[in-house]
């Protein structure tokens, strides 16, 4: 069996180098894809399924990190193709090297040097011959939950006069709806927007979930997956299916939100 | 001196040191004057150290006290910066402090030597104010004394503040000119051109010391003509084509007649570097760079338009933003005062992006 790679980069001539010195030192190793950008990096994994994904941290539109999260959030629960492993490229991320000091996947420094890709490579390939399931699904999700609320590259700044925000003020025609954040249930990624949902009605704001969940009270606002921050007071329920998915039932709403598998741990019996 | 208080001790440790000076300083007087002029050594030098040390005593203590007393009713003040009160409070100090101090030293002496010495307040006018005339002249020496050298301390205390500040300043310069981000990411680029083309690594390493070496130089220059600017510009530009690819296009616009107009070195390089890293670096389909100069009336306008993230993107990045701007600002402040300004802008036609637009007086500087 062929073993196959990703890599994505943002700049061309970086990606491929990284393409050819992969060729030349791991002969076996087939790219299959090089993309340029965080979202097709999440797009392209999914599709392709392949064993090794080279991340560069810093790209557009979605980080190498968000990438990953992302990845770590959407990977189907069937064992039939284990999580791929990661390996992170950057050329200059403080956060991102000591968040991965201990880790099981590797990084790598730009410019990335030969002899450091070939350890790299027979890394790789000793976590290849011993790995089964979703190890290393299992291993990604316990780093990312601690970069997620640590202010490393990926999770958002604690902004000044974080979780003050009280009410909502939502755009309607020329209308502006004032509503308080103790009514909404849930707030949920659309785009470029962010749905607010309350009990009774839906709003779109013009911002994105990441600049809003600074200004909310962390305490009473959790997040539960990369696109849905919920209001813990108006979850009723949390229930767990045979395959081990986390969905919630909220109070005086028919929707049901699913958790994902980096949040789920928020959800115990006392 | 050797008995001098260390700039840490707290306000009591100096009024003691203090007084330990003035009694050495005191007590050589006295011997001296005891020695010449007096006829009971032992006398004289107790009353002139009890005295001196009394009139030391009240004066000194009296105007820390009527500082910290100034400046507990209102820290705003001048003298609870310097903990040091106005003249007229000083006078008042000095006065009462040597009618109080003079009064009580005698009483001290008295109270040693068994002679009984008619103190100020115990004595005729005419005698109380040739007494306090001749006890009023070391107060005011020495006070004016400790007063000069608490200036001098102060005002190096501010020059060393500014002198730290301006180093500072030019080092955050530094360092956000020379991110490591981009400065490794250029390295690697560099390092693959040199296997795969390297007459073009070769050009690219002339644009990469040509950068180096301006934002070096940038600190210790005043003023570039334009055309330097632009071409400063221009290298960097050509350096992050090379990482970017296609997704950044670049057009760069000097009209001959100003190029050779004088401006501050790296000027534009903060907003260049901010409409790349905020807006163009992370739009994934990248963007267009417009940097232009023109004359407009009598002004100079610069602008570094972008079409891409936008303002409301770029808001949510980290404050590196923020820290360039106030470079500009701040440069601009220095060389032309409230006559130059910086403007940041969302760019208003259908393409997007951001609009960084210096407008500086077309006077000679």
């Amino acid at each position: 069996m062929t073993i196959t790679a990703l890599i994505a980069e943002d700049e061309p001539l970086l990606a491929a180098d990284l393409r050819a010195e992969l060729e030349r030192l791991w002969p076996d190793l087939r790219v299959i894809a090089s993309v340029g950008h965080g979202e097709a990096a999440w797009r392209e994994t999914l599709t392709l399924q392949p064993d090794v994904l080279f991340l560069d941290i810093r790209m557009p539109g979605m980080t190498g990190l968000e990438a990953a999260q992302a990845l770590a959030e959407d990977w189907p629960d069937n064992d039939a193709q284990p999580f791929p492993l990661i390996v992170f490229v950057t050329a200059y991320d403080q956060y991102a090297l000591q968040a991965f000091d201990r880790a099981a996947v590797d990084y790598l420094v730009k410019p990335v040097q030969s002899e450091r890709l070939a350890q790299t490579c027979s890394r790789l390939q000793a976590a290849l011959r011993q790995r089964h399931g979703t190890s290393s699904l299992d291993g990604l999700v316990q780093q990312l939950r601690g970069l997620v609320g640590s202010g490393a590259p990926g999770a958002p700044a604690p902004a000044t006069g974080a979780g003050s925000l009280r009410v909502i003020q939502a755009a309607a025609g020329n209308a502006i709806h004032m509503v308080p954040v103790d009514e909404v249930l849930y707030f949920e990624a659309a785009d470029k927007y962010v749905r607010v949902i309350t009990a009774d009605r839906e709003h779109l704001i013009r911002t994105s979930l990441r600049e809003l969940q600074p200004q909310l009270d962390a305490q009473r606002f959790w997040q539960i997956h990369r696109g849905t921050i919920v209001r813990c007071d108006a979850v009723a329920s949390a229930l767990r299916d045979e395959s081990g998915k986390l969905t919630l039932t909220l109070r005086g709403h028919a929707d049901r939100l699913t958790v994902s598998r980096l949040y789920a741990h928020r959800f115990k019996a006392m | 001196m050797f008995f001098a208080p260390r700039p840490q001790d707290g306000t009591l440790t100096r009024f003691a040191w203090r007084g330990v000076r003035i009694f050495i300083v005191g007590g050589i007087l006295s011997v001296t004057g005891a020695l010449l002029f007096a006829k009971n050594f032992g006398a004289a030098m107790a009353y002139s150290l009890s005295i001196t040390m009394m009139c030391w005593f009240f004066i000194d203590g009296g105007i820390n006290a009527v500082a910290s007393l100034i400046y507990r009713h209102d820290p705003e003040c001048r003298a609870g910066a310097t903990k040091w009160p106005a003249w007229p409070w000083t006078v008042a100090v000095i006065l009462g402090g040597t009618i109080v101090g003079h009064s009580l030293g005698v009483a001290l002496g008295n109270l040693v030597t068994g002679y009984d010495m008619p103190g100020l307040l115990n004595s005729d006018y005419r005698r109380a104010l040739g007494l306090l005339a001749v006890a009023l002249l070391p107060g005011i020496a020495t006070t004016y004394f400790f007063y000069s050298r608490h200036r001098l301390a102060s005002s190096e205390a501010v020059a060393q503040t500014a002198q730290r500040q301006a180093a500072e300043n030019q080092l955050r310069l530094l360092e956000s000119q020379l991110e490591p981000h981009m400065l490794f990411n250029t390295l690697a680029n560099l390092r693959v051109l040199i296997g795969i083309d390297p007459p073009r690594a070769q050009l690219m390493l002339d644009r990469l010391i040509a950068f180096l070496r301006a934002t070096l130089v940038a600190s210790r220059e005043t003023r570039h003509p334009l055309s330097s600017e632009f071409a400063r510009i221009a290298d960097y530009l050509a350096l992050m084509k090379i990482r970017m690819g296609d997704r950044l296009q670049t057009q760069l616009q000097l009209p001959p007649e100003l190029a050779d107009w004088p401006v501050p070195p790296l000027l534009l390089q903060p907003l260049v570097e901010n409409a790349i890293k905020h807006g163009l670096e992370p739009h994934v389909d990248g963007g267009r760079l417009h940097v232009s100069a023109e004359r407009r009336g009598a002004h100079l306008v610069l602008q570094v338009r972008d079409t891409g993230a936008g303002l409301s993107a770029g808001a949510a990045s980290p404050r590196g933003t923020r820290f360039g701007l106030q470079q500009v600002r701040e440069r601009l402040h220095t060389l032309h005062g409230a006559a130059a300004t910086l403007d940041l802008e969302p760019a208003t036609d259908a393409e997007g992006g951001t609009l960084a637009t210096i407008r500086i007086p077309l006077t000679p500087p």
